[in-house]
């Protein structure tokens, strides 16, 4: 029995002559953030979808719990507690928070073939789960689309705890937001691995992973670089290691050389 | 029911935490999408009540001629709401009234079917017509507006080519005998609380014609299915799990996908909706007219729509509600027969639907970025 809650061992995924993922492998254990960083085109998107069925690998192996998985749909992985919140957060704007968060997964009541939507639970669960967050949903009959982007990003992965997750996979959470938003974003999804989630953080800024993340692995060109403990690796080393990173560290160089001269 | 709901989201918000500012009535009120539609047909009601009080326009004979053009409109429009709240257009709705009228009274006249039996094929092409415009436009991909404006064409053009080819002419009549002693026709053709007009005619109260029985005989068919399609359609959109599936594949199917929402069977059922509905309000029109005519339900599809919008239904899809249309169509109906009462000349009404339909896409519009609007 291996500590880890879930493994992903050498997994591959070719389209037609392109190799799109290369012997990647990522373990996570019980309440562990793992932040996957790469920059546009290293074979994120390709991974994610990998982890969460929709594409099948056509190599290497899954073992959640010390079982071998083989994921047929999205619907397998969900079903197995690996629940992934996409950039588009599946939320309805012009829906309730109460409707958004059940949406599909209605709690119902009344006899058969009269079952009826509890709204009334489902507004308290609502109002209850935003409430731990500590999100003020003033009412959880008002549209999602009066919440801010950081509020839309909570209430999508306080749904996909609700309903069972073991394993969070967050498709960059953070990109569309500002500093303070992104912040209690990154609050919420150290809270939710310190309940027992893991938790796989995709994202390309160093800056916001590398605060709330216990292990870092950099994606290039469709190959892991790698897999690092926060102690073995520092900021500027990931930077660095995320293509572009050298690029940018010549920039500031340069940069700096322009300041120098221009002060003189 | 929409009642019933508000008194409950007030409820929860009196029992809620503490720290949460209270949502004031009227914020609660604004956020419903029917508004509009409630305030337009208080309005409406407020300027014939000036206008033509003393004309007679709201006697029990005049109140009933208007409500049944309400109610028949309704019967669509409820059904159109709900079709564009998922997310889709019906523009095939008039044809297939069109369409319905023969399937009732070909079989009936020319086959010597009986009348419930023509009545129940009807209501089974309806749900083919109305299968088949579904799963066009959800496996297509296509907008469901060419779809079913293609479906107009084709079904008007089948309606007349059949029937022509059947009976040589474009109308069939004699229908009203048959209707007696058939066990379903009376659904469609009951006046009821005949009693009530009957009694109300006895102390006075209502007019009577020269014989002593009342001019007003009972509440037509149309407007009982108009209440009863309205309330269970609210209760379906607040209160059921199929209701919150409609909004979701209307606002963001992709999104409703995602988390489960079996999006396609949910629009296909509403396409099946809007194709019964037409056929509801065929029945009702051809079992009342003894006669079925190929050209019925002619541009109904966009009076339906416009009914819909005035309601407050959203083109995009996501938003809207039923009890809407059904003011909406009160609104419409009640101008067109109105309009009678006054000096004004009928051709008006038509300028009338336009500027009010316009105002209620701006109305929404309005709404809709509110709704929206990120803090």
């Amino acid at each position: 029995m291996s500590d880890y809650l879930v493994q992903f061992n050498n997994i591959s995924k070719f389209f037609g002559k392109v190799i799109a993922l290369k012997d990647v492998t990522m373990k996570l254990r019980k309440g562990e953030i793992m932040c996957l960083l790469g920059d546009n085109g290293a074979g994120k998107s390709t991974l994610i979808k990998t982890l969460a069925g929709v594409h099948k690998p056509d190599e290497g192996e899954i073992i959640v719990e010390d079982k071998k998985i083989i994921f047929d749909s999205p619907k397998d992985a969900l079903d197995i507690g690996i629940a992934t919140v996409y950039q588009d957060l599946a939320l309805v704007s012009l829906m309730s928070v109460t409707r958004n968060f059940f949406m599909g997964r209605e709690p119902m009541k009344g006899p058969p073939f009269f079952k009826t939507f509890d709204i009334e639970k489902a507004n308290k669960i609502a109002a209850e789960r935003m409430g731990q967050i500590g999100i003020d949903v003033r009412d959880p009959s008002q549209a999602v689309g009066t919440m801010s982007g950081g509020e839309r990003q909570c209430l999508a992965i306080s749904r996909a705890i609700y309903f069972g997750a073991k394993v969070l996979i967050l498709d960059e959470p953070t990109s569309a937001l500002g500093v303070h938003q992104a912040s209690v974003v990154l609050k919420y999804i150290v809270k939710a691995a310190s309940q027992g989630l893991a938790v796989i953080l995709i994202t390309h800024n160093v800056h916001h992973a590398y605060p709330v993340g216990n292990s870092f692995t950099v994606l290039n060109r469709g190959k892991s670089l790698g897999t690092y403990e926060k102690k073995d690796i520092t900021r500027e080393k990931l930077l660095s290691m995320m293509a572009g990173g050298e690029e940018l560290n010549k920039l500031e160089v340069e940069l700096e050389e322009m300041n120098r001269l221009s002060s003189q | 029911m929409s009642t019933k709901s508000k008194s409950i989201n007030l409820k929860t918000d009196i029992n809620q935490d503490e720290r949460l500012k209270k949502v004031s009535k009227l914020k609660l009120l604004l956020n419903r999408p029917e508004l509009g539609a409630l305030g337009g047909a208080i309005l409406v009601f407020i300027f014939f009540g000036i206008v033509a009080g003393d004309t007679g326009m709201f006697s029990a004979y005049g109140m009933l001629n208007f409500l049944d053009v309400s109610a028949n409109l309704g019967i669509i429009a409820i059904a159109a709401a709900m079709l564009m709240i998922g997310g889709e257009f019906d523009l095939s709705i008039g044809s297939m009234i069109g369409f319905a009228g023969i399937c009732i009274a070909i079989p009936a006249i020319y086959w010597g079917w009986p009348l419930w039996m023509s009545i129940v094929f009807a209501f089974s092409m309806a749900v083919l017509v109305g299968y088949f415009n579904g799963i066009l436009v959800v496996k297509t991909g296509l907008p469901s507006f060419i779809v079913t404006l293609a479906m107009l064409f084709i079904l008007r053009g089948a309606t007349l080519a059949l029937t022509r080819l059947i009976t040589g002419r474009t109308q069939v009549p004699g229908l009203r005998v048959l209707i007696e002693n058939d066990p379903v026709a009376w659904i469609f053709a009951t006046d009821t609380f005949k009693w009530l007009f009957t009694w109300l005619g006895s102390m006075k109260l209502i007019a009577l014609r020269t014989d002593g029985t009342p001019l007003a005989t009972g509440i037509p068919p149309s407007v009982i299915w108009f209440i009863f399609l309205a309330i269970v359609t609210t209760w379906i959109l607040m209160k059921t799990r199929y209701g919150n599936w409609i909004f979701a594949s209307g606002g963001d199917k992709i999104g409703a996908n995602n988390v489960g929402v079996p999006v396609g069977r949910v629009k296909i059922s509403l396409f099946i909706g809007t194709a019964v509905a037409a056929t509801i309000f065929a029945t009702i029109q051809v079992l009342d007219a003894g006669s079925a005519d190929t050209m019925r339900g002619t541009l109904k599809e966009l009076e339906a729509i416009a009914a819909a919008v005035v309601g407050g239904c959203l083109l995009t899809g996501g938003y809207g509600s039923a009890i809407g249309a059904a003011f909406g169509a009160i609104i419409f109906g009640t101008v067109s027969m109105g309009i009678f009462y006054t000096d004004v000349d009928t051709d008006w009404f038509k300028v009338f639907l336009g500027a009010m339909m316009l105002i209620a896409v701006i109305f929404n519009n309005y709404i809709r970025r509110k709704v929206t609007e990120s803090k």
